[in-house]
């Protein structure tokens, strides 16, 4: 398993966000967490990223606890997050947001940077723009670029869907499989369940900050209880 | 009757006549040294005393004021917007000019030897006293203060502290507070540089450390805090700095090194260039930093700590860091002006020099080593001058209501310094070629 968590329990003040969850992702997957706003999805992230420590409970990367590990130094240990609401540079242009992306990487990364124009065409010609002079689309692409280029094992979305029009959605997930395909595992938090279920390999549901049930994205897409609740459908229906 | 006042004009007109209005009854009677305007001499205010023209018809004046700052107003109007257009598009050009890299090499150089010679040109006993105590010495710590406040964007209102320290640290190292000097040696105010630095960088990494994890308001109360307990400190422990009474006398340094030898007095041009050697070093090492690694990392943190945290950098590390290198020059400043002033006062480091300094540093513009240069210079000169020769009624505090007229006139036309930091120029042409809305990008708005 690259990814293990185990009974991770984690709490802000007096409420419990999440009452321990357990959950696995194995190398070169995408796995997403599934849930309403409020189930604890942000949370599991920000724990997934050093923001938050949780109370009890472990979570290994690739054998080793990460527990403790400050969030500074997750992108040094392989996995970056993107966070929500996308958090890029407003003032520094897209080639500087991309070069912040490598802080932490000694020298060398121009290679990288001339991939990420690649899988971003539309970056490239925005190369000079400030950040915050992009749109919501962009920008998006530009988090996950920066995310990708500190050479991440593991890549944390924080619903790369949120305030996107849909077309761009499309872009964006297509994407995620391009870099699942080149060898990054992926886990993503998504609100946007039905597509969120087709790009991915198996998904967890949350609901009240526990992990309710865990399945292959193919059974999830067909259970009667996410088609309910997730997908909008009736039981009978 | 409510129609008449609905139209544009008359409505512009009633509250262009009340404003001026307010100020009539502000500034008083013709002749009256109460008002605060009495300052200004040879003003309309000062004729209309003096020559009785219009001593009983004061309202015909305002009304003519009232009406200039109608047509003003509506000019501004009219043709505002592209005012302003023209306005950016020539104050690029100077920009691009200056960007160019021999012009500004050669600018740098002019300036460096227009400084060099600045005694000789100015040659008035006054302004070499004013040129090292209010003007070097304060660029020096507006320098350092841009560190904190334009690099890392941490806002401290605790800075005359390091200042303290640094002046109190020399009084110590050559042996002129009730505590003895260390190794009971008598050091020279050189010496005094490098330890006053490290002690200076040694208290504000153990200043931020704790605090830094603070962010904004309640950063500037903590600091304040600071700022207040060591003066307090130097005021009240007798035993250690001599308190309300301040130091003993400081020496001058002397320089000597095989067969060099000299003695600073209590002349002030000597000093002025002991601050710009040191001045230039600093200038030199700060726009280095500016480009380098760290600076990149604090550009991120005052953007977005938490993506600067997503991308493995550590706040805390790079803000304790801002900190202890803009503590550097307020701890050099600090031996100058204890070693030349004599003697040490806790009364000289007091909340008002924290705040000036600020202002010094917004005046110019947060971030730009050259314009917080420019800008300390400009304020400082003002000052100075208007205490060399000062208009009539003019008191040292009305200072501050000049100072307080000015920043609010900034804030409006110009939110982000006399000459913004390279960052605010590519917004402004970026705004130029239509891509984007220039006040979106200086108010910092992301969508």
């Amino acid at each position: 398993m690259m990814l293990d968590v185990q009974e991770a329990t984690v709490r802000y003040g007096a409420i419990t966000a999440l009452h321990g969850i357990s959950f696995q992702i194995a190398e070169g997957e995408i796995v997403t967490l599934l849930g309403a706003n409020g189930a604890g999805k942000t949370t599991t992230l920000r724990m997934l990223s050093g923001l938050h420590a949780p109370s009890s409970g472990s979570i290994q990367f690739e054998g080793s606890e990460i527990t403790q590990v400050k969030a500074h130094d997750f992108s040094a240990m392989g996995i970056s997050h993107v966070p929500e609401g996308r958090r890029i540079f407003p003032q520094m242009t897209v080639e500087e947001n991309l070069e912040m992306g490598a802080f932490k990487r000694n020298g060398g990364y121009h290679d990288d940077m001339g991939r990420m124009y690649e899988t971003f065409p539309i970056l490239k010609e925005r190369r000079k723009q400030l950040g915050a002079n992009l749109s919501g689309g962009e920008q998006q692409m530009l988090a996950i670029a920066r995310a990708l280029m500190a050479q991440p094992r593991l890549l944390l979305l924080d619903e790369p869907s949120m305030g996107l029009a849909p077309m761009i959605v499309d872009t964006i997930f297509r994407i995620i499989a391009d870099i699942r395909k080149q060898g990054t595992t992926v886990f993503v938090v998504e609100q946007n369940a039905a597509q969120a279920l087709r790009l991915a390999d198996r998904g967890y549901v949350m609901e009240n900050g526990r992990i309710v049930f865990g399945d292959t994205a193919q059974n999830l897409l067909h259970d009667e209880r996410v088609r309910a609740v997730y997908l909008g459908e009736s039981v009978e229906g | 009757m409510r129609a008449f006042f609905r139209n544009p004009f008359v409505r512009r007109f009633s509250l262009c006549f009340l404003v001026v209005e307010l100020v009539a009854l502000m500034t008083g009677p013709p002749g009256s040294t109460q008002a605060p305007t009495a300052g200004f001499r040879g003003s309309f205010f000062e004729a209309s005393s003096f020559y009785g023209l219009f001593r009983t018809q004061r309202w015909v004046v305002f009304f003519a004021l009232a009406i200039i700052m109608f047509l003003v107003w509506s000019g501004w109007l009219n043709k505002g917007a592209s005012i302003r257009s023209t306005a950016t598009k020539a104050l690029a050009v100077p920009r691009a000019v200056t960007q160019r890299r021999p012009v500004r090499w050669s600018l740098i150089g002019v300036a460096l030897i227009v400084a060099l010679l600045l005694p000789r040109i100015v040659n008035d006993a006054f302004w070499h006293s004013a040129m090292t105590e209010q003007i070097g010495v304060f660029v020096l710590l507006a320098t350092g203060l841009n560190v904190v406040v334009g690099f890392a964007g941490l806002l401290d209102l605790g800075y005359v502290a390091f200042y303290a320290i640094g002046a109190y640290t020399t009084a110590w190292m050559t042996g002129s507070l009730p505590t003895p000097a260390p190794f009971h040696g008598h050091f020279d105010p050189f010496v005094a540089i490098p330890v006053a630095i490290v002690i200076v960088m040694v208290a504000g990494i153990l200043l931020g450390a704790p605090t830094l994890r603070l962010r904004g308001d309640y950063l500037a109360i903590v600091t304040l805090g600071f700022g207040e307990i060591v003066t307090i400190f130097a005021n009240n422990l007798y035993g250690i700095t001599g308190g309300s009474q301040g130091s003993g006398p400081i020496p001058h340094p002397v320089l000597h090194i095989g067969p060099l030898h000299y003695v600073w007095s209590l002349k002030p041009v000597p000093y002025y260039y002991l601050l710009l050697v040191f001045l230039v070093i600093f200038l030199v090492a700060f726009s280095l930093l500016e480009h380098s690694r760290i600076g990149r990392a604090w550009t991120a943190i005052r953007e977005d700590e938490v993506a600067a945290e997503s991308v493995g950098i550590n706040p805390l590390k790079y803000k304790v860091m801002a900190f202890a290198i803009g503590a550097s020059t307020a701890g050099f400043a600090g031996v100058v002006t204890a070693s030349q002033s004599n003697n040490v006062f806790p009364s000289s480091f007091t909340l008002q020099s924290s705040i000036n300094i600020l202002v010094l540093v917004i005046f110019g513009g947060m971030g730009s080593i050259f314009g917080v240069v420019v800008g300390a210079i400009i304020i400082q000169v003002a000052y100075s001058y208007l205490l060399h020769t000062p208009p009539q009624g003019y008191q040292s505090a009305d200072l501050y209501m000049y100072l307080g007229a000015l920043l609010v006139v900034m804030m409006i036309f110009r939110p982000s310094g006399l000459i913004p930091s390279r960052r605010r120029k590519r917004e402004i042409v970026l705004s130029e070629a239509g891509e984007g809305h220039m006040d979106e990008v200086l108010t910092g708005d992301t969508p």
